[in-house]
């Protein structure tokens, strides 16, 4: 079972939508038991950095999300992914999971066009389980205004807007974020969550 | 290197597609779940469903529509029409879209968009805008399917919903909608000109060309059409295909 982590943020149910249509099971869960007796963790989200941490925090689901992301396949979608860094500077400085090291700070280029909002294409750098089926040519769709920064070797690809956007993280071991909407990225984003299910 | 969307659009009433024609004579044809995966297996980029529903139970069948499109479809779904409240844009955000489009109610309360933007983040609010040309290089705002005229200059009120925090725009010209004459080139790039958010271009595509034209022209990043494709005149494929033989980015 994927637990699909409900603390109050954004559209959820596009990535169980996405999950049922692929086969897997999947819950909406906002509880610790069911994270800890999960086989693997989606965080979604979007909205504001301080927020979505806020929520997690009260919610006290901030430390087991914590824990069980170093025991088992978690995947933090779009702000999910954001907020897997350690910390968030949107509105103002704030602390995230700190589950890859790294801040998360505006997309800022003069001229560019704020959100970054479309489809764009997904530049391997390193090798990523996730990006297995996943060509040289293919796109996703991303929504977003604020990008991370962290070491390359934390890239499993990324795309170009006004300079490097990092699309897909990975830690080496469990942890995978994808700043993209791969339930909302066709075929090519649900071929990413299959690979990601399959890690099962 | 971001790629230019290619939008349909579906206008829904009941839980039918129809389209309208320079917003009347409208023509019932249908399903909007099948017409919605017809336009993903075509390479859609989004897809925007408009309710043109007036009654409370033709709401509901909507929001079914929107329930289960989303459910087959895995591009992103933009809902417009109806929405006049928070709890409006919630609903339709639990149903299953990814943005919601507010016109005449951001006008009537630009709060709409504040409040949308602070709840549930700017991405998912699409402000659709219709305007008509009324002199040189000057363009009002009008409301309720283009039938209103509120006297409100467009760039000042493209600058007052980019300030409360809308994250795209969808500009329709009522000059250009309807004829087939290509898109509004002047009003998108005065636009376009005088904004730093996504606008995708609405109105008045009629040949494959108009598509190619419009990104070449002006900083549209999108573009939609609804009875061009409703009607099989055009694929998105074909529109995509052009495009790219033209140096346009498209996905």
């Amino acid at each position: 079972m994927i637990a699909i982590v409900d603390y109050g943020a954004g559209n959820i149910f596009s990535v169980k939508n996405a999950l049922d249509h692929l086969g897997f099971e999947s819950r909406l869960v906002s509880d610790k038991e069911s994270i800890r007796s999960a086989d693997a963790v989606i965080l979604p989200g979007v909205g504001a950095f301080p927020a979505a941490m806020e929520m997690l925090q009260r919610s006290g689901l901030a430390d087991t999300v914590k824990e069980e992301a170093r025991k088992k396949p978690f995947l933090g979608i779009c702000l999910g992914m954001q907020l897997i860094f350690d910390k968030g500077y949107e509105f103002q400085e704030c602390d995230g999971l700190g589950l890859i090291d790294g801040s998360v700070r505006k997309i800022e280029e003069p001229g560019l066009i704020i959100p970054h909002m479309g489809w764009n294409k997904l530049e391997k750098l390193n090798d990523c389980p996730l990006l297995e089926n996943v060509g040289d040519d293919e796109y996703v769709y991303f929504v977003h205004s604020y990008k991370a920064h962290c070491d390359d070797d934390n890239i499993a690809a990324y795309c170009q807007y006004g300079g490097r956007v990092p699309a897909l993280v990975y830690d080496g071991k469990y942890v995978y974020g994808a700043q993209f909407h791969p339930e909302k990225s066709g075929e090519t984003g649900l071929k990413i969550l299959k690979s990601f299910g399959g890690l099962i | 290197m971001l790629a230019k969307r290619i939008i349909p659009c579906l206008d829904v009433r009941n839980g039918k597609v129809v389209k309208g024609v320079n917003f009347e004579g409208i023509r019932d044809v249908g399903d909007p779940v099948e017409c919605a995966e017809e336009y993903n297996r075509q390479g859609a980029d989004e897809i925007v469903f408009y309710d043109i529903t007036a009654s409370f139970e033709g709401r509901g069948v909507f929001l079914d529509v929107v329930r289960e499109t989303a459910k087959r479809v895995f591009v992103p779904l933009t809902v417009g029409g109806g929405i006049k409240t928070v709890d409006d844009i919630r609903e339709t955000l639990r149903a299953g879209a990814d943005k919601v489009s507010v016109n005449s109610q951001a006008v009537k309360n630009p709060q709409l968009i504040k409040d949308g933007a602070d709840i549930f983040g700017s991405q998912c609010i699409c402000v659709g805008i219709d305007a008509k040309k009324i002199g040189e290089k000057k363009w009002t705002v009008y409301i309720n399917g283009g039938r209103v005229d509120m006297g409100l200059d467009l760039i000042d009120w493209v600058h007052t919903i980019e300030r409360l925090g809308a994250g795209e725009i969808c500009l329709n010209s009522i000059d250009a909608d309807g004829t087939k004459n290509g898109f509004d080139i002047e009003m998108l790039k005065a636009v376009c000109d005088n904004c730093s958010i996504p606008v995708i271009a609405s109105g008045g595509a009629g040949k494959i060309g108009d598509f190619a034209e419009v990104f070449e022209k002006t900083g549209a990043t999108a573009a939609l059409a609804a009875s061009l494709f409703h009607f099989r005149e055009l694929t998105v494929q074909e529109v995509k295909a052009y495009c790219r033989d033209r140096g346009v980015v498209v996905r």
